[in-house]
């Protein structure tokens, strides 16, 4: 097919989401749009996009599936060990000066990197005065997040990353083990609000003293990584922390004056104050 | 005066896996310091590899060799390597991108996942490499480079260190030119220096 009607069809098909359902994939980051297009096309059933897009306006259930597919949920229990090891020796310090702390994951998939960090606030004394909003725009990862079910596989990897993230006792504490998969010990959700969030389009719901959105900017283009920039800017307290994916920083953004950096290589930054 | 010949070629995409080490230390300092092309490398490596081989290839290569950042411009004279566990794609505006979608092929980064991307971005303007390697990653990412009018090399199976990943790009389509990574050297050098037009002869 002639690459130009393919590029014009992706548009109509972005257009058409956004009309229909209010998802705005319109400032992604093109290349990885149009291979989940691809991706998405090839098992749906429809020959060709504009199929897909007559398809797509009439069945709210062949749309969720879109959002599954377009919705990138890879994650870990304490991915990037590093990461933790470094919130524990430069942030829990500061934030153990607030007699409470509220505590953003934006972008929290499956949730596992929620359970990580209220892990780490438990060992640090920290989880009490917590508020912890976990956050995506896709139900069926949030309604994971909620049970906080993973299965053994994911477990072994938790173990090994919670071990290298300095974790202060045996990470078995945290959960008990079922027939074929591992129930993480519910205390941890206590301070834990689950809900539909959309970095695009929705606004600015509270004043954090940590936010962490972790390699879900690597998604939006520029544009939009700016306005998620400012977002995160205007969602932060003087002084609040920024945790963001190992790829990802504030540096090049339009906000990028709004943001300090604590630590370069865990990508932790600090609101100005 | 006559204008100096307009390369007609905007990228090199290269594909290596086991035994890419020892491929890679030998193809890319072969190449000059001014090479006017960007090349985009995937390395198949652990996903908690450091920055170890960039910074040893960087050292010996004449060409700038460094991990690709988010955003960033493929720039001439540079060599970028996708970083382990993230995949890398190219946007239609000569950017890169990353990614951590699943796997492809059991891999992240995936050859498949660079190559296809480059092949919609730079179609015939595009030379694809598949080096050594023992799985099949950059097998359907070659078909579709030489599909949309690229140019297609890959390293003579005798020569590699594990034959499967140059055989299976072989298998999918029909590459253009089968070499000994010092020929690749010289054909990439040749183009880089006057096109195509005796590059291809
Ligand atoms: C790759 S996961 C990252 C999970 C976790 N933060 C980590 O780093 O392991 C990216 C998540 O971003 C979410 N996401 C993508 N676009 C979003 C948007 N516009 N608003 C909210 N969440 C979004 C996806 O649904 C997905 O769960």
């Amino acid at each position: 097919m002639n690459r130009d009607t393919e590029q014009i069809e992706i548009d109509l098909l972005l257009e058409a989401i956004f009309k229909r359902y209010g998802y705005d994939f319109r400032n992604y980051a093109r290349a990885s749009i149009e291979r989940r297009t691809r991706r998405f096309l090839s098992k749906s059933g429809c020959r060709t996009i504009p199929e897909m897009i007559d398809r797509l306006l009439n069945d709210e259930v062949f749309f969720g599936g879109l959002v599954r597919d377009f919705s990138i949920t890879v994650t870990e229990l304490f991915r990037d060990p590093r990461v933790y090891a470094s919130l524990r020796r430069q942030v829990v310090p500061m934030l153990k000066t607030h007699p409470f702390i509220k505590i953003w994951h934006a972008g929290c998939a499956t949730g596992e990197e929620a359970y990580s960090l209220a892990i780490l606030l438990k060992e640090e004394g920290l989880y009490d005065r917590a508020t912890i909003f976990v956050t995506d725009f896709n139900d069926g990862a949030l309604q994971k997040a909620r049970q906080g079910i993973y299965s053994t596989d994911k477990i072994k990897e938790g173990t090994r990353n919670y071990q290298a993230a300095g974790g202060k006792n045996s990470f078995s504490d945290y959960y008990q083990a079922r027939y074929d998969a591992v129930a993480l010990d519910g205390a941890l959700r206590k301070n834990m609000t689950f809900a539909n969030y959309n970095l695009v389009t929705d606004g600015v719901f509270g004043e954090m003293h940590l936010i962490l959105c972790r390699n879900v900017l690597i998604y939006f283009d520029r544009e939009l990584q700016n306005r998620v920039f400012g977002l995160f800017g205007d969602s932060l307290v003087r002084g609040g922390f920024l945790c963001l994916g190992s790829k990802e920083s504030p540096t090049f953004s339009t906000a990028a004056d709004q943001f300090e950096t604590v630590d370069k290589t865990a990508k932790i930054y600090r609101k100005r104050s | 005066m006559t204008p100096p010949l307009k390369n007609p070629f905007r990228a090199v995409v290269i594909g290596v896996s086991a035994g890419g080490l020892k491929a890679l230390t030998t193809l890319l300092p072969l190449l000059p310091k001014a090479y006017p092309l960007p090349v985009l490398v995937v390395q198949h490596r652990l996903a908690e590899s450091d920055d170890y081989l960039t910074k040893s290839l960087d050292r010996i290569c004449a060409a700038r060799v460094k991990e690709a950042e988010e955003k960033e411009a493929a720039r001439a004279g540079h060599v970028y390597l996708a970083p382990a566990n993230y995949h890398l794609l190219v946007e239609r505006n000569e950017t890169l991108s990353l990614s951590i979608d699943e796997r492809e092929n059991f891999s992240r980064p995936s050859i498949d996942v660079l190559f296809e991307s480059a092949a919609y971005a730079w179609s015939a303007r595009l030379i694809g490499i598949v080096l050594t390697g023992a799985n099949a990653d950059g097998a359907r990412g070659l078909a579709l480079i030489k599909k949309r009018g690229g140019l297609t090399l890959v390293q003579d199976p005798a020569t590699a260190e594990h034959d499967a990943m140059p055989r299976a790009a072989m298998k999918a389509c029909l590459v253009d030119h089968v070499l000994k990574l010092p020929e690749i050297g010289a054909f990439l050098n040749q183009i880089g220096i006057s096109g195509i037009n005796n590059a291809i002869e």
